[in-house]
């Protein structure tokens, strides 16, 4: 089942002198066709396209066939799979150690709104500077096609039967929770995917993307919310989204009135083309009805939902100093031997 | 206090001969009624007479209103364990008052609040009325400070009856509100009202007496969780994640205290430690081990609960190699238990946290003042063993007050153990695998992020894997690889710190002990030897045991394991490090939730002598 994550074979290489090669990981062991191959790719081309140096960045991930995936992409860079479900508790320590690192946790629908959803919504609480991809398709892979806890009520599988719960939406969780950005893709469209990738990667503080990603082995039938038949189908998209790098010539064409402009943390654009929806992303009222609106109407709305540019991140929070702090000497670390004295002097 | 019943080791009424600065006192009073102050302003004004003295704080898990008893020895000879005597007892809660008398040996002193109507049977104990209202009343307290204040009245009829310098409890009383004058002044003021009150009232006593000495000159008072914190800022530890949980909170909160005082960057004035109060134990856990992954001194404090929440990251931190300094501030289980009593019941689970083979270093600091030593060791240790490394205090050590030496600033620099940066890696040519034993002793090297040498990253997992990190679910690849960790693991043995061993000529018996019953241990062998028996005593301080440990208990017949659990906990260890010395081993364990006593051990040794 080994396929290698299909990348162009140029040897072209980007403003940081790297080829797209230099951003790939080892060949995938998920199922032909995953959803999740997909994302892969779309990380590669967006960390690509946006020049990072693979050295900056840091992946995490929790248990399940999502979690497996950081191996597929960004192979230099560093990555820690973690528990399941606790993922977010060991990015938030790790980002600690060297603020000038980016952060991306690639997590499951089990690993976020079942096991984890006690550390999904505190790390969404405080803001960890990081983009957190939620591989989303409503079913536990690795254990063979269990619901998970966004399957939709009436969902029917082979050896579960009909799920009796309402789901849980992840981007409506994120809301609630205060995120600070929060978005809604399709791995079958993989264009908005890589921008709001890039888009991600240009806030500072935590950025949810709930991407739903099909699981073509266990959750796949046509009438299942989380297929590609149904999000083919049903897909609606709030916006043209579109990523304009930070110093670079808005050349995207834009209506003034029309369309939408978030300058993000780093100096980057958003520029979001209406296409339907007239949504003012920096309205969590606006974002949490059009969410509300589009699932009682039946259809898979993507977008970015919300953003909320200027608020401190977590490290933002704590008067670090501008070294990574897994730097620091001991001069710097260790309290100067004339305190001992002081110290003690403080006690009875 | 009203666990054991009470023997009289007192006076007799009639010989008057005074027992000068050897006795117990206890307070009993009601929970959240602010007596702690009273109690410490006591317990600081005996020790400022340098006379060695101990606080035992007995309460309740509850915020306002249950019994609770404060217990001072007073120890001329230093012995600073609990005692089962209460010679003086201060009885302020109605609810507990009958036991409260029943409790005082013959021919102690009984004083208590004289708004409490209960009858008095016993004849044989000297008892004081103290008007404790009516001294309040006179004082013209403002009504809001009356219930916080009126504590203080009994501080002066101790002081007048046994003898405490007045001045020692202003010294007390200045510590205690931080030079706050108003605060001050009020507090002395009531003190001093109530001595007057006892001054007219009461003839003077001579039974119990505190009189000066020079025995604690140079030692300072503190508790465990401030010595553990203290000692944590002094190793350069980067980040403290936690969450609430008695009796270990006052460690994090005392980092927090202390970090803007210890932890300002010398060069940039910004702050070096991180303190993150996480959601839950499986977050602090996660939190720790990531910042330990990513290279930075990290830790967690907790008491047993937490432990079993976070035994699932302990393990992964365990096997992917991550350092990790975890404070167990240990209070009696299982379960729930008695959050707020004693016990030396987690060792097991700590040296075996988590499924599979896993075996884990654990600290035993034997005072508070090993609190401190410890809390900056324990991070060398995890650093170049690149592992979790517990530390087990205890309740007794944590909450409770206890005199100890000045810290001593660490005496050798921060070990970071076997970590590669970008310079190394570009002398290596980028030639370096993360989880092979170059060296021979099972320590791999490690990267951190952050390092941009293109060489520098690998994927950590808590799945199968290779020497290059990379996944393999080979048979020959699993079994090396645990066989390293277990190579480390025994390494351990001469990093940690050695037991620390005291023989007497002749001594054909040994005690092993280790962690807080240290002062009932000492105090007993004490009290043995003046009946002629001779004991070697050999204080564990870590596991994995260093070879010494062996030797002590090869040189020993009978060795008699000292602890505060049910299941001899420390005794399985060394059945299970030493099978061959098994029959030389015998475990003297129990546990009820107080602090060990002298007269436990003491007991249940003659019983397995006879």
């Amino acid at each position: 089942m080994s396929q290698q994550i299909p990348v162009e074979p140029r040897a072209q290489v980007n403003l940081v002198g790297f080829n797209k090669n230099d951003y790939r990981g080892l060949p995938s062991t998920l199922c032909q066709g995953c959803g999740h191959n997909s994302i892969a790719s779309q990380i590669i081309a967006a960390c690509y396209e946006l020049n990072i140096v693979p050295e900056n960045v840091v992946k995490f991930s929790g248990i399940g066939c999502s979690s497996k995936s950081p191996t597929y992409f960004l192979s230099r860079s560093f990555g820690f799979n973690g528990l399941h479900g606790r993922m977010p508790s060991l990015a938030t320590g790790a980002l600690f150690a060297d603020h000038t690192v980016k952060g991306m946790g690639i997590s499951g629908d089990g690993d976020t709104a079942s096991i984890g959803f006690g550390q999904f919504k505190h790390m969404v609480r405080r803001n960890v500077p990081m983009v957190y991809i939620v591989e989303n398709n409503g079913v536990y892979g690795l254990t063979k096609g269990q619901f998970s806890a966004t399957a939709e009520v009436g969902l029917s599988l082979k050896h579960q039967g009909v799920n009796p719960y309402m789901p849980v939406d992840i981007a409506w969780e994120a809301l609630v929770g205060n995120a600070t950005f929060v978005a809604r893709s399709f791995a079958g469209d993989p264009k908005q995917v890589k921008e709001l990738i890039k888009a991600a990667f240009s806030h500072r503080g935590i950025a949810v993307l709930d991407i739903i990603s099909p699981c073509v082995t266990f959750n796949n039938q046509e009438t299942a919310l989380h297929s590609y038949a149904w999000g083919k189908e049903h897909e609606v998209t709030i916006h043209d989204v579109a990523y304009v790098p930070p110093a670079e010539e808005i050349t995207v064409e834009y209506e003034e009135g029309e369309d939408k402009d978030v300058t993000l943390h780093d100096g980057s654009h958003i520029i979001l083309k209406k296409i339907g929806h007239d949504h003012d992303p920096t309205n969590k009222t606006a974002a949490l009805r059009i969410l509300e609106e589009s699932n009682n109407c039946n259809c898979l709305l993507t977008g970015l939902l919300y953003v909320a540019p200027k608020e401190p991140s977590l490290i933002d929070l704590y008067d670090l100093p501008d070294t990574a702090l897994n730097r620091l000497p001991e001069s710097r670390l260790r309290p100067a031997p004339e305190t001992m004295q002081q110290i003690n002097s403080m006690m009875f | 206090m009203s666990m054991e019943p009470s023997v009289s080791a007192s006076p007799s009424p009639q010989t008057e001969t005074p027992v000068v600065n050897d006795f117990s006192l206890t307070v009993a009073t009601v929970n959240g009624s602010g007596s702690q102050t009273s109690n410490l302003t006591i317990m600081r004004a005996i020790f400022r007479m340098g006379v060695p003295v101990s606080g035992k704080n007995i309460f309740p898990s509850n915020i306002q209103g249950l019994p609770t008893w404060y217990t001072i020895r007073v120890s001329k000879d230093g012995f600073v364990a609990r005692r089962e005597e209460h010679e003086i007892v201060v009885a302020m809660n109605p609810a507990s008052f009958a036991q409260d008398v029943k409790d005082v040996v013959s021919g102690g002193l009984f004083l208590y609040d004289d708004s409490i109507k209960s009858p008095i049977e016993r004849k044989d104990i000297l008892t004081y009325p103290m008007p404790v209202k009516k001294i309040i009343r006179d004082f013209n307290v403002p009504s809001n400070l009356r219930d916080y204040t009126s504590n203080m009245v009994y501080v002066g009829v101790v002081a007048y009856l046994l003898g405490i310098d007045m001045q020692k409890l202003c010294q007390a009383l200045e510590f205690h509100f931080k030079g706050k004058q108003k605060a001050i002044d009020l507090n002395y003021g009531v003190v001093d009202a109530g001595y007057q009150h006892a001054q007219k009232t009461f003839s003077p006593q001579n039974r119990y007496r505190v009189e000066q000495m020079d025995k604690t000159a140079g030692l300072i008072m503190t508790d465990g969780n401030t010595a553990a914190a203290l000692g944590s800022l002094y190793s350069g530890m980067q980040l403290c994640a936690w969450y609430p949980i008695t009796p270990a909170s006052s460690l994090a909160e005392t980092v927090l205290e202390y970090v803007p005082k210890l932890r300002k960057d010398p060069e940039t004035g910004k702050t070096t430690c991180v303190v993150l109060q996480t959601e839950d134990e499986l977050a602090a856990i996660g939190v720790a081990v990531g910042a330990g992954w990513g290279g930075l001194r990290a830790m967690t404090s907790t008491s047993g609960p937490g432990i079993s929440l976070m035994n699932e990251y302990i393990g992964l931190a365990y096997y992917a190699e991550v350092p990790v300094v975890i404070w167990d501030v240990q209070r009696i289980g299982p379960a729930t238990g008695m959050p707020t009593r004693t016990a030396q019941g987690d060792l097991i689970e700590c040296a075996f946290c988590s499924h599979g083979d896993t075996q884990q270093v654990v600290l035993l600091p034997g005072s508070v003042n090993e609190c401190f030593e410890h809390g900056w060791r324990a991070f060398d240790i995890a650093e170049r063993i690149q592992s979790p490394v517990f530390i087990l205090s205890d309740l007794d050590f944590g909450m409770n007050q206890w005199m100890t030496e000045p810290f001593r600033y660490p005496d050798v620099p921060m070990d970071r153990g076997k970590i590669l940066w970008e310079g190394d890696l570009e002398r290596l040519n980028g030639d370096w695998a993360r989880y092979k034993d170059v060296d021979g002793d099972g320590i791999p090297y490690r990267t951190v992020l952050g390092n941009r040498h293109p060489r520098s990253a690998y994927f950590t997992r808590g799945t199968g894997h290779t020497e290059q990190a990379t996944y393999s679910e080979a048979p020959e690849v699993w079994e090396k690889n645990l066989d390293r960790l277990k190579k480390k693991f025994e390494f351990a043995r001469q990093l940690v710190p050695p037991p620390v061993i005291e023989t007497t000529p002749g001594a054909e018996i040994g005690f092993i002990a280790y962690g807080s019953t240290d002062s009932a241990v000492q105090e007993a062998r004490h009290h043995l030897a003046q009946r002629g028996i001779q004991t070697d005593y050999m204080r564990l301080r870590a596991y994995p045991f260093p070879a010494q440990v062996g030797d002590f208990i090869r040189s020993h017949a009978r060795n008699y394991v000292i602890e505060l659990n049910r299941d001899g906990q420390m005794h399985q260890l060394l059945s299970l490090d030493l099978p061959q010395e098994v029959s030389r081993l015998t475990s003297l364990s129990h546990l009820d939730g107080l602090p060990m006593t002298a007269r436990w051990i003491e007991k249940a040794f003659e019983t397995q002598e006879k």
